[in-house]
């Protein structure tokens, strides 16, 4: 009882908060009468509102729009515990507060090693050199007269759930399992790139690097490289946001966020990998036997129940949607399994919307909720038959000091006042 | 010449080449897949020598991209105090949250590794690779190739990898330099080490024991205005 009601003295807070920020204090006559009571007319209705009166803006008010007032709870965060420096740290997307499949990209996550770089795209130069033909040097405008594509890909970074790998920790799924966004780029396959300058037949690996202060650099195996890596311009149909590496980034689709190099400025083609910073110290996965895999680059099948969780707790007795995110490196998601009850019976749930290779889906389970705990789970199946493991299955291989690579099956338990926790279970 | 005579024109044009049997360059552009181009397109110049050297600073652990220079322990010393010291501590020891350099050896099968330069990283050359590039925070690509010998020399000497304070590390004797924790790490192994992870049919029901609460984040208290938590890399 202590819950509901904490609860709901939150829920109120907020909700006079944004009441008094419209100037419609009217409103909290709006108690939402339960079907077959006696409703009572509501003020909302019976009378006239301001926005019904009075003129609203003009179109020459808002050049580039933002969203309403009333969302202004959503927005990234960040946890300054996390790291020594903010140029060199992370925040995390609102998963708990979107829905459909595409992250709209001023709220996508970012993370950076020195900073956001502010580049003008005319003094932008990308240098293709190393094992090639004929090392080259193209401008933006060149870039953008090259054949394009669009393709919808997942950006994970490695270190999601990172910090949930020795128990719960961030309560929130904005917290443990934000730092992925998921958009429609547009660009040129890197292979025509490639093929202007000429591939030499020993080129076997190819260094990224980025123009940012931390000259961010991965080495990239050129089987990937001429499969299906991009370099983009674009995103959500319009250009790269500086955070996200304006004017232009890789875009490596299922693999690992950090590869895909920033502000991209030179690609180098070499016989051997470079082992870099962000290959050796960073990015490699340590055991619990002291060793350390490398090159772990794949981000494995995921899911997440983005509603309810801890952000976004159930208000309401009856019917509910229970809503939720998954993806796979390996390629597209064939199947999200739900439990209610800690993993004891699953529940296929309904996925809706584009289901695409090495992009989320969206899926929900709609169903009824008495005001008993709950304690949801949601679990991927892949394309290729992965099915996403448990936290403790991880632990028995891994350990629990590998950083990276955390795709544990999530638990929320649901208290019987709504209120959402990040808990483990045994 | 008049509008009407330049569409006479025109249509002129276009019937002469329709009636040839060599197809168009339009029509040769349709029938190509647009995201495979059949010859080079032109675009981009040749990168000069000089741009080339100015953004090629990359190292790789065979040595390859090691630029000429020297640098000693002491030299390396005095300039970690003078450019590294305020973040990465006098000793590599890490101020606050930044970064440890030195110390941790034979900590990595512990409840809480310490993973420095000594006890994990694999090759020396990504020291001088990240110096070069990255370092200092804040002032990066403002050292010399001798200060960056001297600096990855006295980390070195922090960890105890070179043990003589007058040591000079060079393009030369670069890659004789071993790093203690180089035969540590492996290529991912995930599709046969976790194999299991791969299932059929995963169970729907009854699947396991009523579960019960065994952790909870809002007993740790982290989340956003926690003042402590742990050190996430």
């Amino acid at each position: 009882m202590t819950d509901r009601t904490s609860t709901e003295t939150l829920n109120r807070r907020r909700f006079l908060g944004a009441a008094g920020l419209a100037g419609a204090g009217a409103a909290l006559s709006a108690i939402p009468a339960l079907a077959g009571e006696t409703a009572k007319s509501e003020a909302l209705i019976t009378d006239v509102q301001d926005w019904q009166r009075y003129l609203g803006d003009g179109v020459d008010k808002h050049p580039y729009g933002v969203p309403s007032k009333f969302e202004r709870n959503v927005i990234r965060r960040d946890v300054p515990w996390l790291t020594a420096s903010a140029e060199s740290s992370v925040n995390f997307t609102p998963l708990h507060d979107l829905d459909g499949i595409i992250t709209p990209s001023g709220l996508c996550f970012e993370r950076h090693h020195g900073g956001v770089a502010e580049i003008n795209p005319a003094d932008h130069r990308l240098m293709i050199n190393g094992l090639v033909d004929k090392p080259l040097v193209f401008t933006m405008d060149d870039i953008k007269r090259m054949p394009r594509v669009n393709k919808v890909y997942f950006l994970e970074c490695a270190a999601n759930s990172g910090m949930e790998w020795r128990g719960s920790q961030l309560n929130g799924c904005q917290f443990t399992h934000g730092m992925i966004h998921n958009v429609m780029y547009t660009g040129v396959p890197l292979k025509v790139l490639l093929d202007e300058a000429g591939l030499k037949p020993n080129a076997k690996w190819l260094m990224l690097e980025g123009a940012d202060s931390a000259g961010m650099n991965r080495s990239l195996p050129i089987e990937k490289a001429l499969n299906d890596v991009m370099i983009a311009f674009a995103m959500n149909g319009e250009a790269l946001r500086p955070e996200q590496g304006y004017p232009l980034r890789a875009v490596i689709p299922g693999w690992e966020g950090n590869l895909w190099v920033k502000w991209l400025r030179r690609i180098e083609a070499g016989d051997q990998p470079w082992q870099t910073r962000e290959e050796t110290s960073k990015y490699t996965d340590l055991l619990a036997d002291g060793n350390s895999r490398k090159h772990t680059f794949v981000m494995d099948a995921k899911s997440v129940v983005t509603n309810p969780s801890p952000q976004a707790p159930l208000k309401h007795k009856g019917r509910n949607v229970l809503s939720g995110l998954a993806w796979s490196g390996r390629g597209t998601v064939k199947r999200v399994d739900v439990s209610m009850d800690g993993g004891r019976n699953w529940q296929t749930a309904r996925i809706d919307g584009p289901v695409l290779d090495k992009s989320v889906v969206r899926f929900y389970v709609d169903f009824d909720w008495n005001g008993q705990e709950l304690m949801i789970q949601s679990r991927a199946i892949d394309s290729t038959g992965y099915v996403q493991p448990s936290k403790d299955d991880l632990r028995k291989v891994r350990g629990v000091n590998s950083i990276y690579h955390n795709n544990g099956i999530q638990t929320w338990l649901v208290r019987s006042g709504g209120e959402t926790e990040n808990v483990e279970i045994g | 010449m008049s509008k009407s005579a330049n569409a006479l024109m025109l249509v002129l044009t276009i019937c002469l080449l329709g009636g040839t049997s060599a197809p168009s360059a339009a029509q040769q552009m349709a029938g190509r897949d647009a995201t495979r181009p059949s010859a080079k397109l032109g675009l981009g110049r040749a990168a000069t020598p000089e741009e080339i050297t100015a953004w090629d600073t990359d190292v790789r652990p065979d040595g390859r991209g090691l630029p000429v220079g020297k640098g000693t322990v002491k030299q390396g010393d005095d300039l970690f105090q003078e450019k590294c010291a305020s973040c990465h501590g006098e000793f590599g020891q890490g101020v606050g949250r930044w970064p440890v350099l030195a110390g941790g050896a034979g900590t990595l099968k512990a409840d809480r590794p310490d993973k420095t330069v000594g006890s994990f990283w694999p090759d020396l050359s990504t020291v001088f690779d990240y110096i070069k590039r990255a370092m200092p925070y804040g002032n990066a690509q403002s050292l010399t190739n001798d200060e960056v010998y001297a600096l990855t020399a006295y980390i070195l000497s922090m960890n105890d990898i070179v043990k003589d304070e007058t040591f000079e590390l060079n393009e030369k004797n670069f890659t004789s330099i071993k790093m203690p924790n180089a035969a540590a790490f492996f290529e991912d192994d995930r599709e046969t080490s976790e194999k299991h992870f791969w299932n059929k049919s995963p169970c729907m029901k009854d699947c396991r024991p009523a579960p019960k609460v065994t952790g909870r984040a809002m007993a740790i208290d982290v989340t956003p205005d926690g003042k402590s938590g742990p050190k996430v890399e």
